[in-house]
This record gives structure tokens, C-alpha cells and sequence, in this order.
């Protein structure tokens, strides 16, 4: 994969980020058809895909270092964003080995993953990182294992164990999240942390959703797509920073509202770890601005109606009340009726 | 993945260790206490995939199994028994495991007969590193004592049982103490003896882990026909019935691949469905008109699907 990595970039203040024509046709948009409701929408996590974001284990894009350097700022001012419990520890190599092994796989020119027995060598070019270890050995790396790798590596992580018939989330490094805690739920089992969401209990989603996860296969990952909406490119849409990032919905007008709202897509991938049998949740966020994404026209026809007809619990779940009109308002002029293919590429190759 | 026999050994008669080591690569994906590995294993006109438990740790040079010959076996473990060689070059799934030590539990006792004892040979240097507190026993024919004992580290919290008698079973499970995990693992009676004196006594399920390969090997095999399709298939032992509708060429609708996201439902106008799936209720399983292709199978000989 040719990709040109942006040197510098800011998710807060004046929020610099802009994506790329190539990263606007890369973008994972995450509805197949004109009508949203939630659904197990989860399938094999094999190469390939409607877009090139499909592409790899764990993607990289353009905004890799202004991602990695917004993920540091926010470890300093809160450190309890990336916390594992002592018992995971097995389950910190599996993720380190996974990420390295598929970062250099993927992205030889980026990455270089060098063994000698268990003395590995990591070489992180476009951080310029250059760090050999001793595989196992915690105490030979500047931060714990999990917390080294996932400080190099684009979206939040969760970690969950697999006991008692449940799935335990019992680590995690999550700092540009959808307004969800990980000091919060950090220990919850799968039915807690997901008790906010709407609808989908009553629809029994959660409960089938767990079965196939107890049963997901090491080498057979498998990945889902949600969605937000969230008002500037803010990475770190947080609780324990809404002070911060709350007011800005009332900052939206039907004068900024092009570029200010932007669509959210997490792209989850959830992989069985090896040695521990935990499972790695892997929540790759893509931010894009409204004006950039009606610049392909079948997303600005799909999203206008799929939020025109948007069931009212989740408008309410999602923050969406406030605007969801202007929104529609914007998008609307963009859609002429025109009937739209099912699945989500973009139908264009060019902008 | 491709695998090469790099030695084989044998302990009896009819058991032998094998090893294998990657062709290409140059490790294997990592294995784990409790993980299984599926072999395919030619035969005459068919491939047998055969489930075999990891006996070694999480070493990624090479794998190690145990394979026993079955008794009448028609192909599988015969063919590795008679006609295996180093060399030989034989595919082989990534370790799946479905049999994992529960990191909770603060104590782990463990009970195999027989050829069970192959996944606690994987648990023994795991627990063993951990300092964690176990019980191993392990029961067998007399006259296969001494093939069992040299697998075995000596340790007084390893014992090893000339007859299935020999182990009081209710006395030990009755003397553990809370937070004590159970897994069992050998032949089908064993399992059920032990699983169900467990319970007897207050066990909860969730404390109770035993070797089962799940659906990874299949099932009995049947007849689908398919109506608007007009068409009629044989679906083998070995095979999912989605996976039979693919190899025919169809496009059946599908997804997870797990039972859970209800995809691929198709309607059954006859015959009466297995359910293997999560997606169901209780209610539409009973009613039996609709089956989950993916994972479900057919209890009837034949099953009419409208598709």
C-alpha cells in the first residue's frame, strides 16, 4: 500500500486534520442500505473490502502520526486511559506480538520486526523508534507491553478476558473514544458495558452477539462497523473531558455545519489473542467532515436518507437531537431520488 | 498451512508422538495450553480432518500431538499409525482452542483418562511456570502405566491411577475448596461419570471445563434438496451445509459463519433441522421451518430446503 503519511496534524484547538481525496474514497462508510437500525452486523476480518481501509489487520492511514502524537497528549494529562489489570498480562505480549507481527507484515516500509530468538528488534520508522527487547520480559521495555504497542498504533484497544461464559473487560488503551470510559467500565462483563445502548437489548443483539464472540477462533478474526456523529474532529470525545468538547454542539449553525459535523466510523475488529485466549478489541476511529464526505455522491445521498429515517432512540442515543435537522437540510439538496446500489463502495474512483 | 512430519515416536503399540514443523514459514502461529490443531489426513477417495491436542506449550518451532489408534479406525489415526513418515508433508489448521486454563481460578484440578491426558500436557509447564496451585489425575489401563509415566513430571501433586478405581472420585471433589476449577478430558463414560458426580455435589458450571472439539468436526452426514433450486445434495460428515450449497455453486445468503448473526436462515419445508446456532429462539427452533445453514445439520436422513 503507497500511503503518504502527514507530518503534522491537530485533532484539538485548530483541529488542522483534513483528509485526502484518496482517504476520503478510503473511507469505511458504514451504511449498505438507505435504512439504519442495529443489527449483528459482524463478518469474517479477511483482506479486502469495500474500500482500501479493509485492507490490512490494522490500518494505517495519512493521519498516523498526528493520531499517535494526539494519543500521547492525552496519556499526559490522564494516564488512566490506558489501564490493564495484573492478571492480563499474557494477554499484553499476545496483543504487542500481534500488532508488531501484522504492522510489519503490511507496512514493510513503515515497520521492521527483527527476531533473534526472543530478543526482538522494533523498528518504527515514521516515529523514528528503533527499540530491541527481550519478548516476555516487561521490564525491558520503556512502558508495559500493551501500552508500548498501542501508543504506535492508530485507535483504541480493548482487552477482554474469556471466563465464565462471558467476556471480562479487563484492559484497555482508549483515548479517542466515543463518549465511553474506560475507568468506568474496566472490569464490566459484556451485557454491563454495553447497558447505555438502546433498542438493541430488547432485539436480543447482545445475547447472540456474545455466543458468536465466545466462539470466535484464534486466526479467524472478525470485524463490524458503527457509527457516530461527532462536532469537529476531536479524537478525544471523552466523559472525563466533556467540559471540553460538550459546548461545541451548540457552536453548530446551518452556516458551519459543512464543516464542523463530521461522520465517526469505528471499524471494530475483534481478534482472539493466543496464548491468553483473551480477546483484542480493536476500535480503528475515522473522522470525516460533512463537506468532504458529500464529495462522493452516493454517501451524500445514502446518509441524507438514512438520518432522515433514523429510528428516535437512537437519534437520542447518538447526541443527535440538536442538529440532526440542519444536517438533513445540508444533505438534502445532494439527493435527487436517485434509486442507490446496496454495500458501501463508493462507486467512484475519483473525486 | 502446510506441515512437515519432522519425527515420529512411538510410546506403545498403538500410541505415537508426532512432531511437525513448518514448511514455509518459518514459525507457527502460536498454540496454547488446551488448543487443538486439525489435521487432514488422505485416505482413499476422501480427507479425514482429524482434531488433535497441542501437547506442548506455546513454542512456535514446532507442534507436538499424541495420536492413538483407534480401533476400527477407517482412516485418520490408522494412516498416521501405519503409513506416516518423516518428511511428509500434511495440512493443518492455526490452534483453536476451546479448552483454555480459566486465569481465575485458584486452584485447577485436573482429570483425564487415557488419551485425555494429552491437553494437561500442555496445561503441566504453563501451571508449573505460574506457581499455580493443582491436582493432577490421571487414570489408565494397567498395562499402560508405564507408557503414561514418563509423559508425567514426578511431583506429589501429580498421581497416577493403574484403574479408574483407583481415583475416589467423590472424596476428591468434595475436599477442594471454593474457587477450584474442574477440567475434565478422556473417553466419553469417563467424562460423563466425573461431569456428573460434579454436579451432584454443588459444582457450578462454570467451574466445570471439559475437552470437547465442538463443531469442528461436523457431523453425521444427510440429504438436502433444495426446492426452487431444484436440486439435491449430499452433505458430508465433514462439511457444514452451507459449505455444501457453496461447493454446488450457490450463493446462499451468509455472513458470521457462527450461528449469531441470522443471516443465512433459509426455510424448511421438510425433514427436521439439528439447530446448532444462537440466533433461534426456543420457540422457532421447536417449530422447526427454519435453519441456520452455517452451523445447523439435519436429524432426518433428508432435510427440503426452500431455496
Amino acid at each position: 500500500m503507497n500511503i503518504t503519511l502527514k507530518p503534522t496534524e491537530t485533532f484539538r484547538g485548530d483541529f488542522s486534520t483534513r483528509n485526502s481525496d484518496a482517504a476520503i474514497l478510503r473511507f469505511p462508510f458504514p451504511f449498505p442500505e438507505d435504512v439504519y437500525m442495529y443489527a449483528v452486523n459482524i463478518e469474517p476480518h479477511v483482506p479486502g473490502g469495500p474500500t482500501e481501509a479493509f485492507t490490512a489487520a490494522f490500518d494505517i492511514d495519512e493521519h498516523y502520526i498526528g493520531e499517535c502524537h494526539d494519543r500521547a497528549l492525552t496519556l499526559i494529562d490522564d494516564p488512566a486511559r490506558c489501564q490493564v489489570l495484573p492478571h492480563m498480562m499474557e494477554a499484553e505480549w499476545d496483543t504487542l506480538e500481534l500488532l508488531m507481527e501484522s504492522l510489519a507484515k503490511d507496512y514493510p516500509t513503515l515497520f521492521t520486526l527483527t527476531k533473534d530468538g526472543d530478543i526482538w528488534r522494533w523498528q518504527n520508522h515514521p516515529l523514528g523508534i528503533d527499540q530491541t527487547f527481550s519478548f516476555g520480559q516487561p521490564e525491558t521495555l520503556p512502558y508495559p507491553p500493551f501500552e508500548y504497542i498501542t501508543r504506535q498504533v492508530q485507535g483504541d484497544f480493548t482487552i477482554q478476558d474469556h471466563r465464565d461464559n462471558n467476556l471480562y473487560m479487563d484492559g484497555g488503551m482508549v483515548t479517542s473514544q466515543a463518549d465511553w470510559s474506560l475507568n468506568f467500565d474496566l472490569g464490566m462483563s459484556f451485557h454491563e458495558w454495553h447497558g447505555p445502548v438502546p433498542v438493541a437489548h430488547e432485539l436480543g443483539v447482545f445475547d447472540r452477539a456474545l455466543a458468536y464472540l465466545l466462539r470466535l477462533q484464534y486466526g479467524k478474526p472478525v470485524r463490524r462497523l458503527n457509527w457516530t456523529l461527532t462536532v469537529n474532529p476531536r479524537l478525544d470525545t471523552s466523559p472525563e473531558n466533556y467540559p471540553l468538547w460538550g459546548p461545541d454542539k451548540a457552536t453548530i449553525t446551518p452556516e458551519n455545519i459543512r464543516e464542523k459535523m463530521c461522520l465517526r466510523v469505528e471499524l471494530q475488529t475483534l481478534t482472539r489473542l493466543p496464548r491468553s485466549n483473551a480477546i483484542l478489541f480493536g476500535i480503528r476511529g475515522y473522522l470525516i467532515r460533512l463537506e468532504e464526505l458529500v464529495r462522493v455522491k452516493k454517501y451524500a445521498k445514502r446518509m441524507h436518507r438514512v438520518l432522515r429515517d433514523l429510528h428516535p432512540e437512537i437519534v437520542e442515543y447518538k447526541g443527535m437531537p440538536r442538529y440532526r435537522q440542519m444536517i438533513i437540510d445540508y444533505l438534502a439538496p445532494f439527493d435527487d431520488g436517485e434509486i442507490l446500489s446496496s454495500g458501501t463502495q463508493p462507486d467512484q474512483t475519483s473525486l | 498451512m502446510k506441515a512437515r512430519i519432522q519425527n515420529i515416536r512411538s510410546l506403545s503399540a498403538t500410541i505415537k508422538h508426532i512432531t511437525l514443523a513448518p514448511d514455509a514459514e518459518d514459525s507457527f502461529p502460536a498454540g496454547a495450553a488446551g488448543a487443538f490443531i486439525l489435521l487432514e489426513i488422505p485416505g482413499p477417495g476422501r480427507v479425514w480432518k482429524n482434531a488433535y491436542s497441542l501437547v506442548s506449550g506455546a513454542g512456535r518451532r514446532q507442534y507436538e500431538i499424541i495420536v492413538r489408534r483407534v480401533a476400527q479406525s477407517r482412516g485418520g489415526s490408522a494412516w498416521l499409525h501405519d503409513h506416516a513418515e518423516p518428511g511428509q508433508l500434511l495440512e493443518i489448521s492455526g490452534p483453536a482452542n476451546l479448552f483454555p486454563i480459566a486465569r481465575a481460578a485458584q486452584k485447577h484440578l485436573l482429570l483425564s483418562a487415557g488419551i485425555g491426558i494429552t491437553p494437561f500436557l500442555s496445561y503441566l509447564p504453563v501451571l508449573q511456570r505460574q506457581n499455580a496451585a493443582f491436582e493432577l489425575h490421571h487414570c489408565c489401563k494397567l498395562d499402560e502405566q508405564e507408557v503414561f509415566r514418563p509423559l508425567l513430571p514426578k511431583a506429589p501433586n501429580i498421581t497416577l491411577h493403574g484403574s479408574r478405581n483407583s481415583l475416589d472420585l467423590m472424596t476428591l471433589l468434595s475436599a477442594q475448596k471454593l474457587n477450584t476449577h474442574l477440567y475434565v478430558c478422556g473417553p466419553e463414560a469417563f467424562m460423563d461419570v466425573t461431569i456428573a458426580a460434579a454436579k451432584r455435589i454443588g459444582w457450578p458450571d462454570a467451574k466445570i471445563h471439559e475437552e470437547s472439539f465442538g463443531g469442528a468436526t461436523g457431523g453425521a452426514s444427510f440429504i438436502v434438496k433444495l426446492a426452487r433450486s431444484a436440486m439435491e445434495l449430499h452433505v458430508a460428515e465433514d462439511q457444514t451445509l452451507l459449505e455444501a450449497l457453496e461447493d454446488a455453486g450457490l450463493a446462499p445468503p451468509r455472513m458470521c459463519r457462527g450461528g449469531a448473526c441470522g443471516v443465512c436462515e433459509l426455510p424448511v419445508l421438510g425433514g427436521l433441522p439439528d439447530h446448532h446456532d444462537h440466533y433461534l429462539s426456543a420457540a422457532a427452533r421447536a417449530a422447526g421451518k427454519s435453519i441456520m445453514t452455517c452451523v445447523s445439520r439435519a436429524k432426518t436422513p433428508e432435510l427440503v430446503l426452500d431455496f
